[in-house]
C-alpha cells in the first residue's frame, strides 16, 4: 500500500471537514436516505476544489469563464450539495428537503435545477466525456477555463470512461483533470474482489495522462497538487485520490454495507452527528 | 443524401460559428475541405460512440452545435444511455446523423440494419426524429436544423434516391407535407417517411390506374409529429396506411396509430401499418432486395392496399 493510501486511513479531520460532513448528515436526515459512504469519502476533494482552486463565483454560476467541475459519481451528491450550499450557491435549508417531492436536491444532481451543478449525473461513466467536450470547447473559444471531473472507483469499471480517456489523451487536454475517489469499495464490495483496478496509476499513464496519487483527505496535500496543474503542459492530468469510504463516520468507514442507507434509526443519526461534532 | 448532409455541415459551419463536426471512425478524407479550412471544428474520433455523444454534449453545454456522424445502428443502439441522458435530459442542440437508416446496409447483415432506430429515438423526451425523402430535402432539413434548439436524429438513406420533394412545399421541422392530393373523399391515405415516400407515390400511381384514389402524406419529422395535419387528412379518408422502412414496432406506424386511436377513437378510418416485420433480417442482398422480400416496393404496397382496403371495417 502506498503512503498516500496508508495515511488516508489515519488522518484527523479538521473543523471545516467536520462542518461539511454535518451538512451531509443533515441531508441524510432530511431525505431519510442517501449514499453515506460515497459522499463522506469525497468531502476533502470537493472542499479543496471549491474553497480555492476552482475559479467560480456562486453569484454567477453560469459565467462563461468559470472553471467547470463535474461530479461524475453523481451518487456522492450530498458532498457536492454540502459544499455548494456552504459557499452560497443555494440555501443550506434545501438539504432538509433532500429527495423531497418539492425539493431541488435529488438523489443524483441535476443540471438546471441546482445552481452550481454542471451536468446531470447518476448513470456512471458519463462525466469524463462531457468534460472532454467542455475542455475542447474552452480550447476552441480560447478560454483558460479548466475542467475537473470527479469519478468513483466503481464508476471507472465503465468502458465509456476509457473511451473518454483515450480521447482526452489524444487531444492532449492539459486543461482537464480526471479525479478518482479511490475509496476501494464499490456497491457490491471491495474493488479488489469485484473488479480490481490495479495498477490504476499505470492505466491512466498509459492512456496519455500525467498522473499523481495523493491522500484524498489531506487538505494540504490536495491544495499542493491542484495548485500545480497542469502537471504536464501537453497532457491531461489524472489524480488518484486515496480515500476511505464513509470517512468521518466510524461505523461506516470501510464498510461496504454503508455505500447507501435508507430509514435511519434515531440513534444512528445521533451517532453520525456525534461523529461530526454534534448537531450545531 | 449522405453527401448532401455532410456537405451541408461544412456549409453551415461557414456561416455559423457554433457548428462543429464530430465523426466516429468514418471514411478517410470525409469533409477534408472542412478539416483544412477550420481544423478546430472538425473532429474525427475513434470507434467510441458513447464518448463522442458525451463529448458533443459537453461542447453543446458551452455554446456549440455539434453534428455527430456515424452508422445509424451504432449512433442509436450503442450509446443509447448517452443519447438519453447527455443529450435529451440536458436538452442540447446536438445533431445525430445516422448513416444507412433502414436496410441500406443489407449486405452487412442484421448488426448493421437500423430498423428500430426511429422507435428508440422517438421514445426519448426532447428528441426530434427525422427521415427526409431525398438529397434536396436533406439540404432543407439541415438549413432548418440551425434554428432548432433541441437534439435531432437525422436518418440518412442510401444516396442517389430519386428526388421527389419539392422546394415549393417548403420545409419546417415537425410539419408534414401532402405530396399528392386525393380527388375524392373516401380515399386511401398513405402516410410515409424517408425514402418510402417515393415508393408510396409510385404505389399511388399504380392504384390510380385501378381506380383507387390515394393521397400521399410525407412525414419527414416523425417526432414531433404533425398531429394536426394527420388528423385533418385522416378524418377525410376511409383507409389509412403507414409505410416505412422500419419495423412495425414503434415507428411511424405506431405514432400514427396512437394518434388516431386516441384522438378519433370509435369511427376512426381503417388502419394498417406497412413496414418491416418484428424480426431480424434473414437475408442479405442489397436494400432493394430486402424491400422486395418484405413487401415494401411500390407494386407490393399497391397490392397490400388494394387487398386490404375493401375488407376494412368502415365506420
Amino acid at each position: 500500500m502506498t503512503a498516500a493510501a496508508e495515511s488516508s486511513k489515519t488522518i484527523v479531520l479538521d473543523k471545516r471537514s467536520l462542518d461539511l460532513r454535518r451538512l451531509i448528515v443533515r441531508g441524510l436526515e432530511g431525505g431519510d436516505r442517501g449514499h453515506v459512504g460515497a459522499s463522506m469519502s469525497l468531502v476533502e476533494i470537493l472542499r479543496v476544489l471549491y474553497d480555492g482552486i476552482l475559479r467560480q463565483d456562486p453569484g454567477r454560476p453560469d459565467a462563461p469563464e468559470r472553471d467547470r467541475c463535474i461530479l461524475s459519481k453523481g451518487h456522492g451528491c450530498l458532498a457536492l450539495y454540502a459544499i455548494l450550499s456552504d459557499r452560497g450557491y443555494f440555501p443550506v435549508e434545501e438539504l432538509d428537503r433532500f429527495c423531497h417531492a418539492d425539493g431541488i436536491l435529488g438523489g443524483h444532481p441535476e443540471y438546471g435545477k441546482v445552481p452550481g451543478v454542471e451536468a446531470s449525473t447518476g448513470a456512471l461513466g458519463h462525466g469524463l466525456s462531457i468534460g472532454v467536450g467542455m475542455a475542447l470547447a474552452a480550447r476552441m473559444q480560447n478560454r483558460d477555463s479548466r475542467v475537473f471531473i470527479v469519478m468513483g472507483d466503481g464508476e471507472i469499471n465503465e468502458g465509456s470512461v476509457w473511451e473518454a480517456a483515450l480521447c482526452a489523451g489524444k487531444h492532449r487536454l492539459s486543461n482537464l483533470c480526471a479525479i478518482v475517489d479511490y475509496n476501494k469499495i464499490q456497491s457490491a464490495g471491495f474493488t479488489s474482489e469485484i473488479q480490481d483496478l490495479e495498477p490504476l496509476l499505470d492505466k491512466w499513464t498509459s492512456f496519455g495522462f500525467a498522473t499523481l496519487e495523493v491522500n484524498g483527505h489531506d487538505v494540504g496535500a490536495l491544495q499542493e497538487v491542484f495548485s500545480r496543474l497542469p502537471i504536464d503542459s501537453g497532457k491531461p492530468t489524472a489524480l488518484i485520490c486515496h480515500t476511505v469510504k464513509g470517512k468521518g463516520i466510524p461505523f461506516a468507514e470501510g464498510d461496504p454495507k454503508w455505500h447507501h442507507h435508507s430509514y435511519f434509526e434515531p440513534e444512528v443519526l445521533d451517532e453520525m452527528y456525534q461523529a461530526v461534532g454534534g448537531r450545531a | 443524401m449522405r453527401k448532401a448532409c455532410v456537405n451541408m455541415v461544412h456549409e453551415l459551419a461557414r456561416k455559423d460559428p457554433r457548428v462543429v463536426f464530430i465523426g466516429s471512425d468514418l471514411s478517410p478524407g470525409l469533409l477534408e475541405e472542412m478539416k483544412t479550412e477550420m481544423p478546430e471544428r472538425h473532429y474525427m474520433e475513434g470507434v467510441t460512440e458513447a464518448n463522442v455523444i458525451g463529448m458533443a454534449a459537453g461542447m453543446a453545454m458551452d455554446g456549440y452545435m455539434p453534428y455527430v456522424n456515424t452508422i445509424a445502428t451504432f449512433i442509436t443502439r450503442r450509446c443509447y444511455e448517452q443519447v438519453a441522458l447527455d443529450l435529451c435530459l440536458h436538452d442540447l442542440p446536438v445533431r445525430m446523423i445516422g448513416n444507412g437508416g433502414g436496410v441500406v446496409y443489407a449486405p452487412l447483415g442484421p448488426t448493421h440494419l437500423a430498423v428500430e432506430d426511429i422507435a428508440i429515438m422517438r421514445a426519448l423526451p426532447n428528441m426530434a426524429v427525422t427521415a427526409v425523402a431525398d438529397a434536396e430535402e436533406m439540404v432543407r432539413l439541415m438549413d432548418a436544423s440551425l434554428d432548432w434548439p433541441h437534439p435531432i436524429y437525422i436518418r440518412l438513406g442510401k444516396g442517389g434516391d430519386p428526388i421527389v420533394s419539392k422546394a415549393e412545399n417548403g420545409f419546417e421541422i415537425g410539419k408534414g407535407i401532402v405530396m399528392r392530393k386525393a380527388e375524392i373523399n373516401d380515399h386511401a391515405l398513405l402516410i410515409s417517411c424517408g425514402v418510402m415516400t417515393c415508393r408510396a407515390l409510385q404505389a399511388a400511381e399504380l392504384l390510380s390506374e385501378k381506380g383507387i384514389d390515394c393521397e400521399v402524406m410525407h412525414i419527414h419529422t416523425i417526432k414531433p409529429l404533425d398531429e394536426e395535419l394527420i388528423l385533418e387528412r385522416a378524418g377525410k379518408a376511409r383507409n389509412v396506411y403507414t409505410i416505412e422502412e422500419h419495423t412495425i414496432v414503434g415507428g411511424l406506424g405506431s405514432a400514427v396509430a396512437e394518434l388516431l386511436a386516441e384522438e378519433i377513437g370509435p369511427g376512426m378510418p381503417a388502419f394498417k401499418k406497412i413496414g418491416l416485420p418484428d424480426s431480424f433480417a434473414k437475408n442479405y442482398g442489397v436494400q432493394d432486395d430486402l424491400l422486395d422480400l418484405n413487401g415494401l416496393q411500390p407494386p407490393h404496397i399497391a397490392a397490400t392496399v388494394e387487398k386490404s382496403m375493401f375488407k376494412a371495417k368502415v365506420a
